[in-house]
C-alpha cells in the first residue's frame, strides 16, 4: 500500500497560525478520505514558515465499493409521488425494485458506489480542504478568487511505494500539483523533485530547510544554551518566544550579542520587553547576579562572514531601541527628582479615563477613598493604603509607560522607590493590577490587596453605572478580568468582607444586584476549574446572608469533601427524604411542623437514639460553624447519618396515633433545620 | 547582482526609482497635498479600486504632526519620505521583485537576514485593510508589504500588491548613520554637499512648534467641517456638465477634500484638543468621506465602469 506526501508551499505564514494549521490540515484530510472509504495506517504533519506538510503511511490503493438503498412510495401511490421519487433518484421505473412489505408493495432504488482509486479520492478531498481551509484570517491575491493565508505557490502531492511515485492530479485556479518544490528562500539551490517523504525531508535539509518544528526548536535551544554556557552565562527560558521564533525560520542559526554597558542599569523588565516584544531576542543572564548582559537572536541563514553583519545590524537596532528607553528612563528620573510623583498626578487631570467617568485623576481620587474605607474594614493601615492608592496610577504619566504601555505598574514601582516611598507602598503600583490572568498570583501584602480591591470595585461599579457591561465575546474594559481578580483576592487572601457592602461603596448608580450576579457567575466558572461543583457552591452561597465569599467557598470545599464520603452522600439522601416527607405532610395538613419534637412521645429505640444524637451534635455543629471550622462541622454531620438511616428503617412516621405522628414530623423538621443551618442541601444534586 | 553601496540619501531614492521603472512601473511624482502616508496618494487609494491594471512607483513626502521632536530625536520626524509601489494585479513573483529592489540599493541577501514577519495593515481613516508583513533586515523593519483586500469599504478585485519603504530609516541603515540629521542628502563630494539636517533641521523645529502649540484650533475645526461639506457637496452634483456637455463625476476634487480633512485632523490631534472618544468620531467622519469617494470612483471610467 502506498504512502502519501502533500506539501503546500506559500509565502510566509504567520508564526502564530502554523501549529493550529498543521493540526487542522491533518484532521481534515484524514477525516475526509476516511469518509470516502480510504484507510491509512498513520499520519504526521509538519510546518515551516512557508510550508504545510502532511505524510500518510499505507494508504489503501482503492476505496471500498458500497451500496446504499432508498425506499420509495407504495406502488399504488399517486403518479406524482412516484415521479417525484424517480426525479430525486435519477432512476427510471425499470431500474426500481418492488418489494412486498406488511403495508403493501414499495419501490426501492439501490445505489452502487464503486470503489475509487486513492488518487481520485485524495484529489477531491484536498481540493475541498484548500478551498475551505479554516485560517483565522485569509486573503486573495492577483486575480484569483482562491483564499489562502498568504499567496499559495505550489502543491506537491504524490502517492509512492517501492515501485515508484505517482503525482496525484489537482488543479486549483491555475496551481497544478506536481512533485517539485524549492528549499530555503535564499540558501536553496533551485527547484528539485521528490519521490517519497524520506527523499523530500533529505533534499530539504540539503537545501537548508529543517522540516520538523520540534527539531528546529531543539537546535535553537541547545545552541543558545551551549553558547551561553561557553561564556559562563545562562539562558532565560522563554517557551512561548521559542514557539514563535520556530515559526519564523527554516534554517536556524543562533547568534549571541552583548548589551552595551550604558544599558545595563536599565530595569530588567525594560530590557526584556524591548528585546522580546520588538526584536524577538532571548535574554541571557549572568548567574552570579542574575543581570541580563547578553541577547540571543536566531537568524534564518548562514552567511560567509559567520553572521557578523547580521549580528551588527541586530545590535544596532537594539541599541536604538534601548537608547529610546534609556532616554525615557533618564527623563522620568529627572522629573521625579525635581517634582516627585505629584506632577504626574497633576497631569492625570488632563487624561480622560472614560468620557462618562471623568479623568484618570478623578478615578485615582475615588480609589483613594475606597482604599481608606476598605483598609479600616480589613485591618490595614489606612494612611499607608491612601498613599499607595495615590501613587498607584502615577506612572501612566511617565514617558516610559507612554512608550511601553505593557510596563505600566512595573515602572510605577521603580519610580515610587526612587521618589522615596517605602517599599510596601511602592510595590502596590505593580501589585494592584494583579492578578492579570487565571494563573497570575494575587497580591499578597495587605496594602496591595486593599488598593487592588478598591481599583476593581471602582472599575466594576462605574462601568455598571453607565451600562457598559460585557456582552457575548465583547469585553472592551476587561470587566470579567476585574471581577475574577476581585473574587480571587477575596478567596485566596481569605478576606472576610461582605460583597454587597463593599460594592455599595462604589458608584451608587450601579445596579448592585445585577453586578453581584455577574460576579457570582465568574466565581462559579472559576471554581468549576478548581473542580468545585456549582450546586455545592450554590448550596453554601444561598444561606450566606452576609455575602461572605471567602467563608462560603471554604465551606463549599469542606462540603464537597464530605459528600465524597459514604457518610456524606447517605446523609444527603437522608436529609432529602426527611425534607420531602416533611414538605408533603405540611402541604397536606396545612400546618408547619416547627414546634420542636418532644422526647416524651418517642417510643422506638431508633427514635430515642436520634433524639440523643441530635442533642449532642446540634451543639457541636453550632459551635463548629461559629468557629468556622467546617471540617469539624461536617464530621458532626457524619455522626447523624447512621441514626437517621436507622430511624427511617425501623420507625413508621405515619403512626396511627396522631400526636406521635406529629412529634415525628417535628423531629424530621429538626433534622432538616439542623442540616440547613450548614448549607442549603436541597440544592445539592444527586 | 548586488549593487555597490549607495553614498547618500538621494542615491537610495534614485536607485529605487530606476529599479521599479525597470520592472515596468510608471514613475509618478509626489501628490501635491499634505498626506500622512504614501497610501493617501490617489494613485494608490483610488487606483487600487476597480478592475483596471495599474503599476506605479513614487516618492511621497508624508507628515505626521504628532511625531515631531523639534529635530532633536535621531529617528523621529514630523515630515519624512516614503517610497511607494503599487502593482495591480499583484504579480506572482512580487516577493522576488521586492527582494530585487533590496539588492538594487546594496543590501546583499547573502550577508543579511531578511525575514517576512506577520503584520496586517489597516487604515481606519481610509476604510482599508490588507494582509502581509513587515520586512525585517537583520531585525530592522525596512518595508511594509501588503496585499490590499479592501479600500474605502470595497473589496479589491483584482488585488493590488503594495510596498512602502520608510526612506530615512532604510537609508540610515544602509549608510551606517545613527542620527538622521547627519545623513548625507546628496553626495558628500558634491559641489555643495548637503546633509539631511542642513535641509530639514530648521523646518522640523518650526513645524514642531506650530503643530504642537501654535496652530489655530478654532480655524482648524472650521476647516475640517468645510472640507467635509465641500467633499459631500462635490459628490452630490449631477454628473452631466451643462458647459462641456460631458458626464463628469468629480471624484478627485472630492477626494482632495477628504485628504485635507484627514491632515487637519492630524494637526488637531497634535494640538491635543481631541479627546479619546472624539477621536473615533473624527476618524469615522474621514472614513465616511473616503468611502463615498471610493463609491463614486468605481462608477467612473478609471474605476472600470464601461459605458
Amino acid at each position: 500500500m502506498p504512502d502519501l506526501l502533500i506539501e503546500l508551499l506559500s509565502e510566509e505564514i504567520p508564526a502564530r497560525m502554523q501549529r493550529r494549521a498543521s493540526l487542522d490540515f491533518e484532521k481534515l484530510l484524514t477525516d475526509g478520505i476516511s469518509e470516502l472509504g480510504l484507510s491509512y495506517e498513520s499520519s504526521a504533519a509538519f510546518t515551516t514558515p512557508r510550508r504545510l506538510v502532511l505524510v500518510l503511511e499505507n494508504v489503501s490503493s482503492k476505496s471500498l465499493s458500497r451500496s446504499e438503498e432508498k425506499r420509495g412510495p407504495r406502488t399504488d401511490a399517486p403518479e406524482k409521488a412516484i415521479q417525484g421519487f424517480l426525479k430525486s433518484t435519477g432512476f427510471d421505473l425499470s431500474q426500481l425494485e418492488i418489494r412486498q412489505e406488511k403495508k403493501g408493495e414499495f419501490y426501492y432504488a439501490t445505489f452502487q458506489t464503486k470503489g475509487r482509486e486513492a488518487a481520485e479520492v485524495i484529489s477531491v478531498v484536498l481540493e475541498k480542504i484548500i478551498r475551505n481551509f479554516p485560517w483565522p484570517k485569509s486573503m486573495r491575491w492577483g486575480e484569483t478568487s482562491l483564499k489562502w493565508v498568504r499567496p499559495l505557490h505550489s502543491i506537491v502531492c504524490i502517492l509512492y511505494d517501492d515501485d515508484g511515485s505517482k503525482i496525484v492530479d489537482i488543479n486549483i485556479e491555475g496551481i497544478s500539483s506536481g512533485d517539485k518544490t524549492y528549499g530555503h528562500r535564499f540558501m536553496g539551490s533551485g527547484e528539485f523533485s521528490v519521490t517519497s517523504f524520506e527523499d523530500y525531508a533529505a533534499k530539504l535539509k540539503k537545501n537548508y530547510v529543517v522540516l520538523d518544528p520540534s527539531e528546529r526548536a531543539e537546535i535553537i535551544l541547545q545552541e543558545m544554551k551551549n553558547q551561553a554556557f561557553a561564556q559562563g552565562l545562562e539562558l532565560i527560558n522563554d517557551p512561548s518566544l521559542l514557539n514563535e521564533v520556530v515559526g519564523l525560520i527554516e534554517w536556524p542559526v543562533v547568534l549571541l550579542g552583548k548589551l552595551e554597558d550604558e544599558f545595563l542599569a536599565l530595569p530588567a523588565e525594560v530590557l526584556q520587553t524591548s528585546m522580546r516584544e520588538h526584536q524577538k531576542f532571548f535574554s541571557i543572564r549572568n548567574p552570579k547576579d542574575n543581570k541580563v548582559v547578553q541577547f540571543a537572536t536566531v537568524a534564518n541563514r548562514e552567511t560567509p562572514d559567520g553572521g557578523s553583519t547580521i549580528l551588527t545590524g541586530n545590535q544596532k537596532v537594539l541599541s536604538a531601541r534601548l537608547s529610546d528607553a534609556k532616554f525615557f528612563w533618564d527623563n522620568d528620573l529627572r522629573t521625579i527628582k525635581t517634582d516627585g510623583l505629584d506632577i504626574w498626578l497633576e497631569k492625570l487631570k488632563k487624561v480622560t479615563f472614560h468620557n462618562k467617568l471623568g479623568s484618570q485623576f478623578e478615578r485615582v481620587e475615588r480609589i483613594i477613598n475606597l482604599s481608606e474605607i476598605i483598609a479600616k474594614k480589613i485591618g490595614c493601615d489606612p494612611k499607608l493604603a491612601k498613599d499607595a492608592a495615590y501613587i498607584s496610577k502615577a506612572d501612566l504619566s511617565s514617558e516610559m509607560v507612554y512608550e511601553f504601555p505593557e510596563l505600566q505598574g512595573i515602572m510605577g514601582t521603580y519610580y515610587a522607590k526612587k521618589a522615596g516611598y517605602a517599599a510596601s507602598v511602592s510595590e502596590t503600583c505593580k501589585d494592584h493590577y494583579a492578578p492579570l490572568g487565571p494563573s497570575d498570583e494575587v497580591p499578597g501584602s495587605p496594602i496591595s490587596t486593599v488598593v487592588a480591591l478598591a481599583d476593581k470595585i471602582d472599575t466594576l461599579t462605574n462601568f455598571w453605572a453607565i451600562e457598559e457591561k460585557p456582552t457575548g465575546s465583547k469585553d472592551p474594559f476587561a470587566l470579567r478580568r476585574s471581577a475574577l481578580g476581585m473574587i480571587r483576592i477575596i478567596i485566596e487572601n481569605d478576606i472576610r468582607i461582605s460583597l454587597s457592602e463593599i460594592l455599595a461603596l462604589g458608584n451608587k448608580k450601579a445596579d448592585i444586584e445585577d453586578l453581584k450576579e455577574f460576579i457570582y457567575q465568574r466565581m462559579k466558572v472559576f471554581l468549576r476549574e478548581k473542580e468545585l461543583r456549582h450546586d455545592i457552591i450554590d448550596a453554601c452561597l444561598s444561606i450566606d446572608k452576609e455575602d461572605d465569599l471567602a467563608l462560603s467557598v471554604k465551606k463549599s470545599f469542606a462540603l464537597m469533601e464530605f459528600i465524597k464520603t459514604s457518610d456524606g452522600s447517605n446523609l444527603i439522601q437522608g436529609f432529602k427524604r426527611a425534607n420531602n416527607i416533611l414538605l408533603q405532610a405540611e402541604k397536606n395538613d396545612g400546618v408547619e411542623y416547627s414546634f420542636g419534637a418532644d422526647l416524651k412521645y418517642a417510643k422506638e429505640d431508633a427514635e430515642l437514639n436520634l433524639f440523643s444524637v441530635l442533642d449532642s451534635e446540634e451543639v457541636k455543629i453550632k459551635a463548629s460553624l461559629e468557629r468556622e471550622d467546617f471540617v469539624e462541622a461536617m464530621n458532626s454531620m457524619a455522626n447523624l447519618r447512621a441514626p437517621i438511616d436507622s430511624f427511617f428503617e425501623t420507625v413508621q412516621i405515619n403512626s396511627d396515633v396522631d400526636h406521635i405522628r406529629r412529634n415525628r414530623l417535628n423531629l424530621l423538621s429538626r433534622i432538616c433545620k439542623l442540616c440547613l443551618s450548614v448549607a442549603d442541601l436541597t440544592k445539592v444534586e444527586g | 547582482m548586488v549593487a555597490d553601496a549607495p553614498q547618500c540619501f538621494q542615491d537610495v531614492i534614485l536607485r529605487l526609482q530606476s529599479y521599479w521603472v525597470e520592472q515596468g512601473c510608471a514613475l509618478m511624482q509626489p501628490y501635491d497635498m499634505e498626506v500622512g502616508a504614501g497610501t493617501f496618494h490617489p494613485a494608490t487609494t483610488l487606483r487600487s479600486l476597480g478592475p483596471k491594471p495599474w503599476s506605479v512607483a513614487y516618492v511621497q513626502p508624508s507628515r505626521r504632526p504628532t511625531d515631531g521632536r523639534y529635530g532633536d530625536n535621531p529617528n523621529r520626524l514630523q515630515h519624512y519620505y516614503q517610497f511607494q509601489v503599487l502593482m495591480k494585479p499583484s504579480p506572482p513573483d512580487f516577493q522576488d521583485l521586492y527582494l530585487g529592489s533590496l539588492e538594487a540599493i546594496g543590501i546583499d541577501s547573502n550577508l543579511h537576514d531578511i525575514r517576512f514577519v506577520e503584520d496586517d495593515w489597516e487604515s481606519p481613516t481610509l476604510g482599508a485593510w490588507g494582509l502581509g508583513w513587515e520586512v525585517w533586515c537583520d531585525g530592522m523593519e525596512v518595508s511594509q508589504f501588503t496585499y490590499f483586500q479592501q479600500v474605502g469599504g470595497h473589496d479589491c478585485n483584482p488585488v493590488s500588491g503594495e510596498l512602502t519603504y520608510g526612506l530615512e530609516r532604510l537609508a540610515m541603515y544602509i549608510l551606517g548613520v545613527s542620527n538622521v540629521m547627519d545623513m548625507p542628502f546628496n553626495h558628500p563630494k558634491a559641489r555643495t554637499p548637503l546633509k539631511y539636517g542642513d535641509i530639514f533641521k530648521q523646518t522640523e523645529e518650526e513645524y514642531s512648534r506650530w503643530n504642537f502649540d501654535i496652530a489655530n484650533t478654532e480655524t482648524l475645526f472650521r476647516q475640517f467641517d468645510e472640507a467635509e461639506q465641500e467633499c459631500l457637496s462635490i459628490l452630490s452634483q449631477e454628473t452631466s456638465d451643462p458647459k462641456s456637455g460631458k458626464n463628469i463625476t468629480m471624484v478627485h476634487p472630492a477626494y482632495d477634500q477628504c485628504i485635507k480633512a484627514s491632515h487637519i485632523f492630524n494637526i488637531l490631534d497634535a494640538r491635543s484638543v481631541i479627546s479619546v472618544t472624539e477621536r473615533q468620531a473624527y476618524i469615522g467622519r474621514v472614513r465616511g468621506l473616503a468611502k463615498q469617494c471610493a463609491d463614486a470612483f468605481i462608477l467612473t471610467p478609471a474605476g472600470g465602469k464601461v459605458k
